[in-house]
């Protein structure tokens, strides 16, 4: 199939987020058959999150079909998905394939089942706070199934906090005020384009430890970028220790082998 | 209170239904009475149509104590429509019911006949003369009507029929003579089911039941293949399929699984079976086996051949519509949707969410965003809208400079508005509301958060109108 569709597998390998100064940190993008982890700087900043894998599966699907899959009480907390709100970031309603799951386990059971089917351009799985079923092993599989079918499988996750798990990535992602609108007609302190400012809190390839402030351009489908740093003080709000991917990896010797020119990240 | 229903017994011993309590109990001071409970009749009468379903798909209730079975081509399968009439009325009485059962060419001759006649079975074309014998109360008219018959001196159907219909036409109206003709076999009876008609149906009967689940999923494999070849020779493919599960002791279970397009591979059928039987939250119980399964296909449509697999890109979308049908069997039709755009202006309503499977036909399109616009909607709306706390504003028309929302007290440092939107008044929900629009604002906050709020009302005829959280933007 991959041969089929004339594209080699190295070039599949990662996908290019948009933004040249993070790209030239990660090497050219994120690996695209991963497991990658967004979360938020508390709930209120989950719409950040959310818009932000939004953006990421955006990059890395061309115009295929996404599949979202969200808890409940996300969205009876946050608010309910907004198709013309998609729109409006460069995601036509039309490529999406919403599943509302009921619990945790629901969440990933579907995650999984998606993540399985490789003419999918992306998988966004939005699981609330910390599932009990939502551990090493379950992540393991998640990006196991990404791999195999050479897809990005992004985990939203809100109200959540780090726990050990095999993603490639992870990030955390806020709002940050906008930029002065140029060349508009309406009020000038009008609100902007959307703007975030993400940190790399983590990264298989070890470029952890950034962030960076970008807009998403929906005109261009990419990110402008505003600002970098080194890791911020915003990133000490988050709760919970990092735990690295190796700290479970013994009874699976042969994840570890895989992983095992990594194993400096976390 | 009145007698409603009798025992064998009881008829013998001369009582009848309409005679009060009072009356019964004088004659036999021993009657065991019991309160009329509809409910539970009705579900016998359900859980007796059920077990019928095993003869044929097309089960008519006749409520309350009635049923009606199309049995056209299925008696040969019994070894007649004698063996068939026999085995129900065993198999009823075994479960503890009387029944009186009779088979007929027309289905409101063979009502008629069990519930006055003394006939088993009709031979065909001789329906009219079986109902000759029977009472008017056979044409189930209005009690009035009935009566009217009676006095006139015609006590049978034989009588009426005799004499010219224009007559009874005049007097009791066309849809006497339409039950005449209905009764005596002359004019088709309408059919109504309690389930649809299948459009194809395959059965399997067992001389032992079965209770293991490799044993029904074997089953199942086989009936699916057998339905998908059939569908095959049709060039159609089933976009609905039901599989009841006949027990032994009369209880029936269905399970339904939908597709998104039309199906006629055994292997995604079967899987999504499979899906649904996993993940039922009351797992199918087999008791002491099945002795009946049947696979029915309730919608098909018209499938030319199998896409071929060269094709890459049809192949894909048939991979994702494969697993939008899984997902939905397993976490139900409900729970995987899309959204379709609405011709609105109202943004609460501008997206629907539908199954994923299901064709809203829509004109609308999803509005193209202009170029180099921030966007104008949030990407997460609250249904409904949240309340929220005005801690300073600009009168009377200016946004929020400070507001709490949750408990939380929010700084607002850019703000666009307002954007009035006018309540949709000739739909009926809309139709009572007193707001005679929203004032819809763009609000960010110092920490860059991004909200839509709107005022209900305006600021000149309310000293204070409510402000109401609607979404949030990325």
């Amino acid at each position: 199939m991959r041969l089929e569709r004339g594209s080699s597998p190295v070039a599949d390998a990662r996908f290019s987020i948009g933004s040249s100064a993070i790209d030239a940190v990660l090497g050219g993008g994120l690996v695209r058959g991963a497991l990658h982890e967004v979360f938020a700087e508390g709930m209120a900043h989950e719409p950040a999150a959310a818009a932000f894998a939004i953006v990421l599966a955006l990059r890395a699907s061309g115009a295929k079909p996404i599949v979202w899959v969200r808890q409940d009480f996300v969205g009876l907390e946050m608010g309910e998905i907004y198709a013309p709100g998609l729109a409006e970031l460069g995601l036509s309603p039309d490529r999406l394939i919403m599943v509302r799951a009921r619990d945790g386990p629901s969440v990933l059971r579907a995650g999984e089942e998606a993540a399985r089917c490789p003419p999918l351009g992306a998988v966004l799985i939005e699981p609330w706070g910390n599932p009990k079923t939502l551990d090493l092993v379950a992540t393991r599989r998640l990006a196991l199934a990404a791999a195999r079918s050479n897809l990005p499988v992004l985990m939203v996750r809100a109200g959540g906090t780090p726990t050990p798990s095999a993603a490639a990535s992870r990030w955390s992602v806020r709002s940050a005020p906008s930029c002065q609108l140029s060349g508009r007609q309406m009020e000038a302190d009008a609100p902007g384009h959307p703007c975030f400012i993400a940190d790399l809190l983590r990264d298989r390839a070890g470029a952890a430890g950034r962030g960076w402030t970008v807009e998403w351009n929906r005109d261009r489908l990419a990110f402008t970028d505003i600002h970098s740093t080194g890791i911020s003080g915003n990133s000490a709000a988050l709760p919970g220790d990092l735990v690295p991917i190796a700290a479970g990896g013994q009874d699976h010797p042969a994840d570890a082998n895989r992983s095992g020119k990594h194993r400096r990240a976390g | 209170m009145r007698l409603v229903a009798l025992s064998r017994q009881a008829k013998r011993a001369g009582l009848a239904t309409g005679i009060s309590l009072a009356d019964a109990r004088a004659r036999i001071p021993d009657l065991w009475v019991e309160e009329m409970d509809h409910i539970a009749d009705a579900a016998l009468l359900d859980a007796v149509a059920d077990d019928c379903d095993r003869v044929t798909p097309i089960v008519m209730a006749d409520a309350p104590d009635g049923l009606t079975l199309d049995i056209t081509g299925c008696d040969h399968l019994f070894g007649g429509e004698a063996q068939l009439r026999l085995g129900l009325s065993r198999r009823l009485r075994r479960a503890g019911l009387h029944t009186r059962t009779v088979i007929a060419g027309a289905p409101d001759t063979a009502r008629a006949l069990a519930r006055f006649g003394q006939v088993a079975i009709v031979p065909p074309g001789a329906e009219a003369a079986a109902v000759r014998t029977l009472p008017i109360a056979a044409l189930g008219l209005a009690e009035k009507d009935r009566v009217a018959i009676s006095r006139a001196g015609l006590k049978t159907i034989g009588a009426l029929a005799d004499r010219p219909s224009q007559l009874f036409a005049s007097r009791f109206g066309e849809e006497m003579t339409h039950r005449l003709r209905r009764l005596q076999g002359h004019a088709p009876a309408p059919l109504t089911p309690r389930r649809p008609i299948p459009m194809l149906w395959l059965e399997r009967r067992f001389a032992e039941p079965i209770g293991r689940s490799e044993h029904v999923e074997a089953a199942l494999s086989e009936l699916a293949q057998e339905a998908c070849a059939r569908l095959g020779e049709r060039r159609e493919g089933g976009r609905l399929f039901e599989a009841c599960f006949f027990r032994a002791d009369g209880a029936v279970r269905r399970i339904l699984v939908e597709t998104g397009r039309p199906m006629r591979d055994p292997a995604i059928v079967l899987r999504l079976f499979r899906e649904r039987l996993d993940s039922l939250a009351d797992p199918i119980d087999p008791g002491f086996g099945f002795d009946f399964i049947r696979l029915s296909l309730l919608a098909t449509e018209t499938l030319a051949s199998l896409q071929s697999s060269l094709d890459g890109r049809a192949a894909e979308e048939d991979q994702v519509a494969d697993l939008a049908d899984r997902l939905s069997t397993r976490f139900g039709a409900g729970r995987v949707l899309r959204f379709a755009p609405e011709n609105t202006h109202d943004p609460a309503r501008a997206a629907r969410a539908v199954p994923v499977s299901f064709n809203p036909m829509t004109s609308a399109v999803w509005p193209a965003p202009a170029q180099g616009e921030p966007p104008l909607r949030p990407t997460q709306i609250f249904d409904p809208p949240q309340p929220i706390h005005i801690r300073l504003v600009e009168v009377p028309d200016g946004p929020p400079r400070r507001f709490s929302w949750r408990k939380k007290e929010f700084d607002v440092r850019r703000a666009e508005g307002p954007e009035r939107i006018a309540p949709e008044w000739w739909r009926a929900s809309d139709a009572g509301s007193h707001t005679i629009g929203r004032d819809y604002y763009r609000i960010e906050d110092v920490e860059g958060r991004r909200f839509w709020l709107f005022r209900a009302g305006d600021y000149t005829t309310d000293a204070s109108p409510v402000w109401y959280l609607h979404g949030v933007f990325a």
